[in-house]
Formats: structure tokens, sequence, C-alpha cells
């Protein structure tokens, strides 16, 4: 593991205030206990390898244009997300045992107007993958070819038509800045047969499934060249009924309006 | 002349001569417009193809990246189809955009309901902060497409139609202007309704102000009109659904007994085709229609 990290104007940004081993009690904040749903911890370990390994940014270069942008999409069970955020200093820890409250910047779905490093405030799935090829856009519009833009999806998130309208337009218009990682915790209602794979794949894109849990092979496959074509990584996990804490068949999510991710 | 949306593609062509934050995102729909624009900056002239989803998200995503998007097709795929991303993917990322819509309420009427939005503005109004042109003119267009470019990280809605007044107004992209000064109550008129509130009101002892900038609502040119006036009654001539502005022009009066009435077009589909003016006339905002309207509540 590394403690610092380099970002791309030479700068090192500040040691992070804790390793993969204290996520499960920073999550605890959140939790209550050191048990976690399946949605939280689904990202736990491509979020940590992503922010720890591969991401060009951090508390110092949060604002810099020529950052790596990380947009959560399914911003659902965003527990992991704000442990690694905390865990890289992009806020205190001690915001996290306020989750959910009136007073907290940490919502049950992240605001990028609240929450510092987060990119897009989610929750309403579909939206991730959209702005993230605008941002791809925008940043070459501008010159900018160093960042690149990652966008992390739910398997189920992939039922949303407008993720299919931006993945047929990014694998035609080459955007080779782009990032998809998608989380498969096998939550999507009909599945998708043939595999997640083959949609990115059809549509041009370069696709590599790994495990989920496997961080040496989340980090080969985040840093697979992909030249002239967008990258997508589907990182397997268990099955969300199989994994931590059952979940009731019927029982609706907390949050009113939008699907289990 | 040329239409409002002919004017929008030079005028845009130009701005992004002009410009380097600026960038257009287009769904299929006006595309041969911008084939000059394209050639010349190809990486900020975006067709996403028929994805309105996605010509959202993607003006989203240009504005994280610190550009200023300009998003444009018809308004039925511009505000209705995508409206949440309208709402999330600019209002709750705290980004702003211009989006410029064209076929307005029954623009093509041979085209039927599917193409027609009267209710783009009401559903706008459910978001927060959204500045809303309703040029009626193509050079008036031009002014308020120059004003939302420039306008920062603004969020701008401009509403363009092939209905027009035949002439254009000095308008300023903010403020109502008084067109005709009277005695017995006030007509405000949004955009291409203006000739026909004119034709309308012709011999009426009324005020007729005039707006192509809806949002924000000019309060203070509403309260001056009426204070000028023996009683505070106003009638609304809007060219989408009627009502729209009522809440608006109610606010901006509640300090003094007042009556509105909203004029626009009805919620009912008309389910008819044929040409534009005979829509207005089965909406009733044709001048012989709305002078029986604007009378008959006034009283006089």
């Amino acid at each position: 593991m590394t403690n610092t990290t380099t970002d791309t104007t030479g700068a090192t940004a500040a040691s992070p205030v804790a390793d993969f081993a204290a996520l499960p009690r920073l999550m605890s904040l959140m939790t209550g206990d050191e048990k976690h749903g399946p949605a939280a911890t689904s990202t736990l370990d491509a979020l940590w390898v992503l922010y720890d390994r591969v991401l060009r940014v951090s508390p110092a270069t949060a604002e810099d244009p020529e950052r790596d942008r990380f947009l959560l999409s399914k911003g659902h069970g965003p527990m992991a997300y704000y442990a690694v955020l905390a865990a890289k200093g992009f806020f205190p820890t001690d915001w996290l045992p306020g989750f959910g409250s009136y007073d907290s910047p940490l919502g049950h779905h992240p605001d990028r107007l609240l929450v510092p490093g987060a990119e897009i405030g989610s929750g309403s799935l579909g939206h991730g993958l959209p702005l993230a090829v605008g941002t791809a856009l925008g940043l070459a519009a501008q010159g900018r070819t160093g960042p690149a833009v990652w966008v992390l999806i739910g398997d189920a998130e992939l039922d949303e038509g407008s993720n299919h309208e931006a993945i047929a337009y990014a694998g035609a218009a080459g955007l080779s800045r782009l990032h998809t990682l998608v989380i498969d915790n096998s939550s999507a209602t009909h599945g998708w047969r043939g595999g997640i794979a083959s949609r990115f794949e059809a549509a041009g894109w370069s696709v590599t499934t790994v495990d989920g849990r496997d961080h040496e092979a989340l980090y080969t496959a985040f840093t697979q060249p992909h030249p002239d074509r967008p990258h997508a990584v589907v990182a397997r996990v268990e099955a969300k009924e199989y994994a931590g804490e059952p979940k009731p068949k019927a029982a609706p999510e907390p949050e009113p309006g939008a699907a289990a991710a | 002349m040329d239409t409002m949306r002919e004017r929008f593609a030079s005028v845009t062509t130009q701005l992004l001569d002009e410009d380097p934050r600026l960038a257009v995102v287009l769904a299929d729909i006006g595309v041969d417009g911008f084939r000059t624009a394209a050639e010349r900056h190809p990486r900020r002239v975006v067709n996403v193809g028929i994805r309105e989803q996605l010509l959202i998200g993607v003006g989203g995503g240009l504005a994280l990246a610190g550009m200023r998007p300009v998003v444009h097709t018809f308004a039925s795929f511009l505000v209705e189809r995508p409206f949440e991303q309208v709402k999330l993917d600019f209002g709750h990322q705290g980004v702003g955009g211009v989006l410029v819509s064209a076929a307005g309420s029954y623009d093509w009427p041979a085209g039927g309901f599917t193409h027609m939005a009267p209710g783009d503005i009401a559903l706008l109004d459910s978001l927060d902060g959204w500045t809303v042109h309703v040029p009626g003119h193509p050079d008036e267009a031009e002014t308020l497409l120059r004003h939302a470019a420039a306008a920062g990280d603004d969020k701008v809605y401009v509403r363009l139609s092939v209905q027009s007044n035949e002439a254009a107004r000095p308008v300023d992209g903010a403020r109502f202007l008084p067109v005709r000064e009277g005695r017995d109550g006030v007509v405000l008129a949004v955009g291409p309704m203006l000739d026909n509130v004119l034709a309308a009101t012709e011999g009426l002892d009324v005020t007729v102000l005039y707006a192509s900038t809806v949002r924000p609502f000019d309060d203070a040119a509403l309260r001056t009109a009426v204070a000028g006036a023996t009683a505070a009654d106003m009638v609304l001539v809007e060219p989408y659904h009627e009502g729209t502005s009522t809440r608006h022009a109610n606010d901006a009066l509640a300090h003094v007994p007042h009556r509105v009435l909203g004029l626009g077009v009805g919620r009912p589909e008309l389910r008819r085709y044929g040409q534009i003016d005979e829509h207005l006339a089965g909406q009733g905002l044709d001048a012989r229609s709305l002078r029986e309207r604007i009378t008959g509540f006034l009283g006089r």
C-alpha cells in the first residue's frame, strides 16, 4: 500500500489518514456495527484500489482541472465511498458518525455540493454514465488529455436506458479517457443474458471482467491499456442475497422512488 | 427574414468562434445548421444521435468539466422527455447551461401532439433558478441567445418558435417593456403573442406590457403598470399553457386586491392537425377571441 500519491502537476498529496484495514471500523461509524449491508460493501475493494493506486486525485488536487474524475453513479449505500474518502483525507473521519442526520453533509445518497471530493450528486440511477460522457467530452474539448474519467455503476443500474444511450455513444465516439466500473452483485431483476461485458463489447468498448475482491486483479484491469476506445471493468462480487445480512425478498428500499442497486 | 432557429444556428456558430468555453450538444435535430461549426470546432459541436437523456446528461457533464453547454432539440424532447435529467444533471449538480428549444406549442401542427410541448415552461417552473426567455422575433432571439451564452454559469432556457411578431422590440434579457399605456387594466403579452394582443386591444384604454423574458418575473414592471390603472385587473397572454405565470403575477400583486386572468394553450389535446393560425383560433388566442375574452374579463 502506498502512503502518498502523486498528482499530474507533480505535487505530493497528503498522507492518507487510514489504510484498507481501517475501513471496516470507519464504516461501522456509519452503520453502528461491524456488519454491513451488501450494497455498502460491494464497492469497497474496487473503490479502495482505485483511490489508493489508480486515480490521480487527492484532497490537495480536488479542484485541479487536471485531476482524474471519479463519478459515483450508484449512489445507494455510499458508506464504502465515504469511508474511502475519509481514509484518504477528503474530509474528517469524525463526520462519519453523523451519517444521514440533519446536520451531516453525508446523506444516504451523496451530494457533490456537500461532500468534498464527490464529483457528482447521485442516488437516482442512470445519471452518472451520461454525465461522465459529457465530462470526458468537455475535458477533451479543452485539450486536457491527461485526466481519466471513471464512473461506477451497479449491475442493476445497468437496467436504466440512459446508460445504454451512453454506452452506445461512447463506444462509437471512441472516448478513450472514459472508464466504467460495473459492480456486479447479481442484483438486476432479470439479469443480463450473455453477461454484462457483452453489452460493452458490442458497443466497441474494451472490457475486462474480474473478481471484485481481488485487489491485484482489479488493479491490472483498471490499468489495462485501451487505445482509442473506452474501457469497462466488470467487478464481480458475491450475490446480494447471500452477502452479509440476508435481505428479505420483499423488503422495499427505505428511500422512495429509486430501484435497488 | 430568417427563422429563430436559423438565427440560433448562425449566432451560435459565431459565438463558438469567439468563446472557447461554449459547446453545442445536439440529438440529430438541428444538425444541418451546425455543419460549418462542426467542421471548425469538431470537439465543441457534439451530436449524440437520437438520445435525449444522454443529450442532457452530456450537457451537465460538459458543465462539470468547466464548459458552457448549449443544448438543443424540440421542446418535447428537450424538457419533457428527459425532465429528470434537467432537474438533476443541471440543478442538483449545481451547474448551468443553455437549453434552446424549437417547435414550441404547435409550430408543426400537422405533426400532431407528439411534437407539441405547451407545458414546457410550467414544468421548468417546478425547478429553481432557471431564467426563461421567450423571444417574439428572430432579432430578439439573437439578443437573448447572446445574453444566455454570456450568463456565466446560469441555467437558461430559450424557447424558439416559428411564431413571430412583425417587428422586434428592444429587449434586454430581463425587463418587461411597456408598449401601450391605459387606465382600464393591464395586459401582459409574452413573446409571439404581442401582435395579436395589440390587435385585440386596439382602441381599448389598457396598458400592454411585453415580456420576452418571463423568469425571473419582472414584478416591479407589473406593479408599476397596475399602479397606473383604475383597478388592479390584469390579463396574461402566454403562448404555452394558460395560467403558467399566474402564480408569479399573484405574488407580484399580493399587496393589493387584484384579479388575474391567465390565457394561453389549454390542457386538453385538440387532436387537430392543420396550420398554426387554426390552432391559435382553436385555443382562443387569435385577435378576435382575445378581444372578447379580455373585454369580458375587464367588464368594459
